[in-house]
């Protein structure tokens, strides 16, 4: 029974892999597409590939590249981290697909990094995260932390006067490592570790009254308190809820969320949020001719009127440009070659400027903090200068001394003190 | 006693000698290109969940006790072999990195390397406690079964003293995994939370050798594993002990009033049934390369009680069978390579509505072919049924009525 | 460096512009830049400025201002009003509201002051708006003193309070006041007053206000110095100042000298290595501490590296000085006031935050209740484990989010989404039973797998039908808000409203378990079917209207917790488990046993919540270890069924 299944399963593998044995410069140029089409993750994942899809068709448009029409090759690894590595793995050895765009959540990444960095894939990751990894065959198109929860704390300083902060997060470690850099980071700005109250919560958590209360209680030693949100997903919903049942106002206790967008607003009714921040690097209202084209792009490209665009999206809408220039460049889709074309690569930002690939594998971009508005989409209120990406946050003693710089050092995890390559490989 | 044990299972040989055929092809095409190496995976891993069904058949179909625990079982042992895996192959980084400087590395300036690589930024460098044997390979194995015996030892005393059975123990069982994976999901336990242990299918010393020949070994252990779990498990359900076995599936209080202790014959299978989870996970995860909290979800070890059901209970090869079936063609769905089907309005997108077959599916199963799919080896050679009062058995369910009382 | 350039031109503009009486526009002109990108702490010259002029139209600009009402229209570079109008927007002149035609979108750029620079705006309104006839103008700027107080706010608020004619705002405006006393009246006398006047006030302001006079500095000096307003002394190694936070304290006072440590002992050896040796130790046996230590010992003795510090010395280092808090406020009468009042007000805080989590766990336990509560009417009084309970759930929230699609108004919709629930689940259970459970009432650990097939299906159906994004279910406005007795104590509406509820639905089950015909033929088939049959009741309709009425509730809930929490394709899932534990905690087959097992375990997690407020997941954990434990020693729950009732 057993036997005859595999064999059946096989055979059809087994095609495909001889169908697939070509090499890099043949055509098709085949994009892989690795995010999640079912599971929690395909909340927002979905929202990407579908992204994906509508740039590779942009390009098929403009004449392919280098001659070759674009195919995009879409799995669903379901998110399922063991499968993240699985699919991966197929991308690049039966399907030999010449650069992978996905992934969302570090876990995700952590379980590819070890596959692409055996194959020598190409991944660009487009959410933002937690930084203190840098991989030789990983572009990160979304912010580290400090292009955007290091400005959004200096906004709450400077601008809110803020004296006290609420860090809740979602238990996982991008909260975690995020909290961990501002706790430091605050320490260095004169704000006493009693100042500081860190919440972790279970993905989902929807009973928040008592965490609210805390939150609201904090203002008893006349100090004002600002809120600083890594919460993640549908707890968002409860967690604002609840705030504004407690008649919390962003004039009282200011929030400033890093992982809610206009995709998570659309779930809840925004009208008592008015005032409440975000930080990211992209927001739909940017009003800037790139901005209004993409999202019109968009809204023809999935048929609705009504769907956003979010950051993320414009993540991969850069990393993608980037890599059909870099690729042009080079003349090449060879991993290696077009690696190196990608130092330096600019592209324009959707919200004006010019985004820069740096030798760490980052980006630079303007740092955006949005106010929340009753129709769930942001007022800008502030943006920065392009901030460069930064792997290594300057804030933790240990990672301070490191640094990445892949196209003069050759090493992502540089020890600037005692001038050693710590290791080539990343830690997962 | 070998002989007449064998003689007395034909089914056990026939199994064996049908899994060295489905391990000499594999090896053969996978040698010869014709499979890619995450199939060869993909396989690997159906392997091992084939091994933690038998096990989950064996507590379930043949003694009775429905665990919906069993993945947690299956996940220490993956989180077992996964601390050792890390700290070695960290070890050999850190090691390489820190001869570089003037002073020759302490012992404590490694260990500490070792930790901020591990934890990161997220944790300290310190090693919890959790982490004292990760350092050395003879004393981290044996935790690969001592702390799935250990904690199914501990619950099911607990447990069983109490007198805890039916529906009551399921639901126990499934706050037990839930409890694990929320601990394990916090950053404190000392696990590295939701990230888990990544990185494990490098294995340690064998940089040199590639995946695609690593990915075979370990396909070669998951069968080796598979074979003599299912024989272990069969020499059990076949002996006198067997007998005692389903009895207590049977009619649980009969059994005990013949004198037997029946709590401790339900322990032994719990335990035993544990440890056997624990070397499945240990060879499961090298291979999918990463494990976290998700992993041991309360749904997971659902799913296993689903595979064994749509395979048949009360049989080896029905939950082998199952696991193997159910596992596979799942990815199949999922993976796209069922192809769309439309219907003019509207296109079924098998990746969209497979979990809704599948539900249905193992709705008509319940109902209508509680046999599973193992029944159908019924009808070329018949089960002896016995002749009992009533239509107590595994296949009409074991306990019926009473499994609802507390 | 702009800003600063800008800054210097505004701050030598001031004065002719302050000097000269001009109109509002040309004024705005001269802060252009600042006023187009406002930063908190730059805006306050521009704010002074626009005060100082006496302008008419001061105050109605800072309202627009503060607003989002104030344009500018990039032809002309002038301020403008706008409104939103057809296509584009109707402008008006800033000076005196006169209109000024209409302009496009593209022309015209909204000035968007952030949170801070609002704040500020506020506080400049105050005085415009402190006695003003509009009683939202005079809110408005007793909320702005409220949220940052200042000295000079003090005098113009009591003159005020005698013209006020609205008694509540009067009462705020007073109260206010002596919070402004308190820290900044001119007289200790004052001061203290105004402190007593507080001493019975709960709220978090008040509290606010103490704890600032309150305000300390940690210092260490060789004595204590005469004449300072001491809080208290610190000893090291308490757990207040720890000995290693205490040394450090010592060595950033430059009153001790550094510890050596590891790395720094690192950093030296390798820095006296000579020809593979250090002193006269080869680098390769450096490889542990002790040998490390000894050779950096022999170094310093021989004069090369600074000494290490004993840990006796490190202790004497610590003995010579000490450590203590100073108040920043130095008169001491005021201090003790102060100390006085918040002690007062913190022994009743304290009993207050208990009534608090008593009612967040009161709120939570109705949750839990009213989740399980239809399971436990399936799976207590029936014998059936219904894991698609939770999807039940889900289908009772998402009907209650289709309702709201069709019916715009949020009170008519959520009256009629509640019975549409209902209706939807009670057909969705009937169906069940007909279909799958009937043929399974012998096979009860079959059913929990049939149930369970359907779960996931229900749950992928879900998903497919209404995406994997939350969906919106609104509360009704009288919904919003919050039930509140003091700064400690609240507790939203939408709990509240939850809570009755629950009340309610034990009180119908309860009526129609006991006091109808229907309940007492289902206690009869629960209890005897057979006879219950012979006896000419048909159990077939029992179960199939037990069961209906179990998912019927099911649903009810699930329009509850969507309208407290999300809407989504997993929700069921997240109550799945915790419904079943409910139930088995109670005491299966007792609707009582349902409302104590809610109630321990929505009294626990808030406990253990409250002992540990940094970690919830935590909670969690403990809860169900607590659960599983508690199961093995009365396996039959809190309220254990007795005799004939219980079935053995």
């Amino acid at each position: 029974m057993i036997r005859k299944l595999s064999v059946s399963t096989l055979s059809t593998v087994a095609l495909l892999a001889l169908a697939g044995g070509a090499t890099a410069q043949d055509c098709p140029i085949k994009v892989g597409v690795l995010h999640s089409l079912s599971g929690t993750m395909a909340i927002s994942e979905t929202t990407l590939k579908d992204t994906m899809l509508m740039l590779v068709a942009e390009q098929n448009a403009k004449g392919g590249l280098l001659g070759c029409e674009l195919e995009a090759v879409v799995v669903d690894p379901a998110s399922d981290w063991p499968l993240f590595a699985e699919k991966a793995r197929e991308l690049l050895t039966v399907h030999e697909v010449d650069v992978i765009f996905g992934n969302w959540t570090s876990v995700s990444r952590k379980s590819v990094l070890p596959v692409i960095e055996e194959l020598n894939g190409l991944l660009f990751y487009p959410v933002q995260y937690e930084g203190e990894e840098s991989s030789k065959n990983v572009f990160y198109t979304g912010a580290a932390p400090n292009q955007q929860a290091i400005p959004a704390v200096d906004y709450f300083l400077e601008e809110l006067g803020i004296e006290k902060f609420a860090l809740l997060g979602t238990d996982y470690v991008y909260p975690r490592t995020t909290n961990n850099i501002l706790e430091s980071y605050l320490k260095q700005k004169g704000i006493a570790a009693e100042d500081i109250f860190v919440n972790y919560t279970p993905f989902g958590h929807s009973d928040w009254a008592t965490i609210v209360a805390d939150v609201k209680a904090l203002g008893a030693d006349g100090k004002q308190v600002g809120v600083i949100s890594t919460i993640n997903g549908d707890a968002n919903i409860g967690f604002y809820k609840e705030l504004a049942a407690a008649g919390v106002s962003a004039d009282d206790i200011p929030v400033v969320a890093f992982s809610v967008g206009e995709e998570e607003l659309s779930g809840l009714d925004t009208s008592n949020l008015v005032g409440h921040l975000a930080a990211w690097n992209y927001f739909m209202s940017a009003e800037t001719p790139e901005n209004a084209a993409f999202i019109k792009a968009w809204h023809t490209y999935i048929g609705d009127e009504k769907r956003v665009t979010n950051d993320p999206m414009e993540a991969h809408y850069i990393g993608f440009n980037m890599w059909v220039n870099a690729a042009t460049a080079a003349g090449t889709t060879d991993v290696d070659a077009v690696r190196a074309a990608m130092y330096g690569q600019t592209f324009p930002n959707l919200t004006g400027g010019t985004a820069e690939m740096l030798p760490n594998h980052h980006l630079t971009k303007p740092v955006l903090i949005g106010e929340i508005r009753a129709d769930g989409q942001f007022d800008i209120i502030s943006q920065t200068e392009p901030v460069p990406g930064d792997a290594w946050t300057d804030f933790l003693p240990d990672s301070a001394v490191l640094t990445s710089d892949w196209k003069d050092l050759g090493c992502g995890m540089y020890n600037t003190e005692t001038k050693t390559c710590v290791q080539i490989k990343s830690n997962y | 006693m070998r002989r007449s044990f064998l003689a007395a299972n034909p089914s056990v040989l026939w199994f064996l000698l049908a899994l060295a055929l489905v391990t000499l092809g594999v090896t053969v095409m996978a040698e010869a290109g014709m499979i890619s190496t995450s199939f060869v995976k993909t396989l690997g891993k159906t392997l091992c969940l084939c091994l933690v069904a038998v096990a989950m058949d064996v507590v379930w179909g043949y003694c009775g006790i429905l665990s919906l625990g069993h993945f947690a079982f299956f996940g220490i042992g993956g989180y077992a072999v996964g601390m050792w895996l890390m700290y070695a192959r960290t070890e050999e980084i850190v090691a390489a990195s820190l001869a570089a400087q003037a002073l020759p590395p302490t012992v404590g300036e490694i260990r500490d390397a070792i930790g901020t690589q591990i934890f990161g930024v997220v944790g300290a460098s310190d090693f919890p406690l959790i982490w004292a044997f990760a350092d050395r390979h003879w004393l981290q194995f044996p935790m690969i079964v001592l702390l799935p015996g250990l904690l199914a030892l501990v619950f099911g005393w607990l447990a069983f003293r109490s007198r805890v059975t039916g529906v009551y123990l399921s639901i126990l069982t499934q706050a037990m995994t839930l409890a694990l994976s929320l601990y394990l999901f916090q950053n404190d336990s000392g696990l590295r939370g939701n990230n888990g242990l990544s990185g494990l299918q490098n294995i340690p010393g064998l940089g040199g050798v590639g995946q695609d020949r690593i990915s075979i070994w370990f396909f070669w252990g998951s069968a080796a594993a598979l074979a003599a779990g299912y024989v272990f498990f069969a020499w059990i359900v076949s002996g006198k002990m067997g007998s005692v076995i389903r009895a207590i599936r049977d009619d649980e209080a009969r059994v005990r009033f013949l004198g037997y202790h029946v709590e401790s014959f339900k322990l032994f299978v719990f335990t035993v049934t544990a440890m056997v989870a624990g070397v499945a996970g240990a060879l499961y995860y090298p291979q999918a390369g990463i494990i976290n909290p998700a992993e041991i979800a309360p749904i997971a070890s659902i799913y296993l009680a689903v595979w064994v059901a749509i395979g048949g209970r009360g049989r080896l090869y029905g939950a082998v069978i199952g696991a193997a079936f159910v596992s596979l063609l799942s990815s199949w769905f999922t993976g796209g390579g069922a192809p769309s089907v439309p219907l003019g309005v509207y296109t079924i997108h098998w990746t969209d509505w497979w979990l809704v077959l599948l539900g249905l599916s193992f709705v008509a199963v319940t109902l209508f072919f509680p046999k599973g799919i193992g029944g159908i080896f019924d009808l070329v050679a018949p089960r002896p049924v016995p002749d009992r009062q009533g239509d107590y058995g595994p296949d009409d369910g074991a306990w019926r009525r009473e499994e609802g009382e507390p | 460096m702009l800003r600063a350039v800008l800054l210097a031109l505004s701050a030598l503009l001031w004065l002719p512009a302050a000097a000269v009486a001009q109109d509002l526009q040309s004024l705005l002109q001269t802060y252009r830049a600042e006023i187009e990108k406002p930063a908190r702490k730059s805006v306050v010259e521009v704010l002074d400025a626009l005060v100082a002029s006496g302008l008419p139209g001061v105050p109605l600009f800072l309202e627009r201002w503060q607003d989002k009402g104030v344009y500018l229209r990039a032809s002309d570079g002038l301020f403008y009003y706008a409104a939103p109008e057809g296509e584009g927007y109707s402008l008006s002149a800033i000076g005196d509201g006169t209109p000024a035609g209409t302009a496009a979108a593209s022309d015209l750029t909204e000035l968007r002051p952030n949170g801070g620079v609002r704040k500020e705006i506020s506080g400049a309104l105050v005085e415009f708006q402190l006695s003003d006839p509009d009683i939202s103008r005079r809110q408005a700027a007793i909320d702005a003193i409220a949220r940052s107080g200042s000295a000079d706010q003090l005098e113009p608020l009591r003159a005020s309070i005698p013209g006020e004619p609205d008694p509540v705002l009067r009462a705020t405006k007073e109260r206010l006041a002596d919070i402004l006393a308190a820290r900044f009246a001119a007289t200790a006398e004052g001061r203290v007053a105004a402190i007593g006047n507080l001493a019975d006030d709960l709220s978090v302001d008040v509290r606010a206000v103490l704890n600032q006079i309150l305000a300390t500095t940690t210092a260490v000096a060789p004595a204590l110095p005469e004449g300072a307003n001491i809080a208290r002394e610190l000893t090291p190694g308490s757990g207040a100042l720890p000995a290693d936070a205490a040394y450090a304290r010592l060595v950033a006072a430059g009153l001790a000298p550094p510890v050596v440590g590891r790395d720094a002992i690192k950093a030296a050896l390798a820095a006296h290595i000579e020809g593979g040796r250090v002193g006269d130790v080869a680098v390769g046996d450096l490889d542990t501490d002790a040998a490390r230590l000894a050779v950096y010992a022999a170094l310093a003795e021989a004069g090369v590296v600074p000494p290490t510090l004993t840990p006796e010395g490190q202790a004497a280092a610590l003995a010579a000085h000490v450590f203590y808090e100073e108040y920043v406020e130095p008169d001491p009468v005021i201090t003790d006031a102060a100390r006085g009042a918040l002690r007062a007000i913190e022994t009743r805080v304290g009993a207050y935050q208990v009534a608090d989590i008593t009612l967040d766990a009161l709120s939570l336990a109705s949750i839990y209740f009213l989740a399980a509560i239809g399971l436990a009417i399936t799976f207590g009084v029936m014998g059936v484990i219904n894991m698609a309970h939770g999807e039940f759930i889900m289908m009772g929230a998402y009907t209650g989010y289709v309702v709201q699609q069709f019916v715009p108004d949020y009170t008519l919709s959520i009256i009629l989404a509640l019975p549409a629930a209902f209706a939807v689940t009670f057909a969705a259970g009937v169906a069940m039973e007909r279909l799958v459970i009937r043929h399974l009432y012998h096979r009860p650990l079959e059913t929990l797998l049939a149930t369970f097939g359907i779960s996931i299906g229900l749950q992928q159906l879900a998903k497919n039908v209404f995406g994997t994004q939350a969906r919106p279910l609104t509360s009704p406005a009288w919904l919003d808000g919050a039930l509140s007795f003091n700064d400690v104590v609240s507790i939203s509406h939408i709990r509240i409203a939850i809570f009755v509820l629950a009340l309610l639905f034990l009180g119908l089950i309860l009526f129609i378990l006991k006091r109808t015909r229907i309940g007492l033929e289902v206690r009869a088939v629960t209890q005897n079917p057979g006879m219950a049959a012979s006896v000419g009741i048909n159990p077939d309709r029992i179960n199939m209207l037990t069961f209906g009425l179990g998912s019927g509730i099911a649903g009810i809930a699930g329009v509850a917790i969507g309208l407290y929490a999300k809407v989504t394709s997993e929700m069921g899932a997240d109550y799945i488990v915790q419904s079943f534990m409910t139930v088995v905690v109670g005491g299966v087959g007792n609707v009582w046993g349902t409302l104590a097992g809610a109630a321990l375990i929505g009294f626990l997690q808030k406990l253990i919540e409250w002992g540990n407020p940094s970690n919830t997941l935590a909670a969690q954990t403990y809860m169900i270890l607590f659960i599983i434990l508690f199961i093995q020693f009365r396996p039959k729950g809190i309220v254990a069924l007795k005799g004939r009732a219980a079935g053995d």
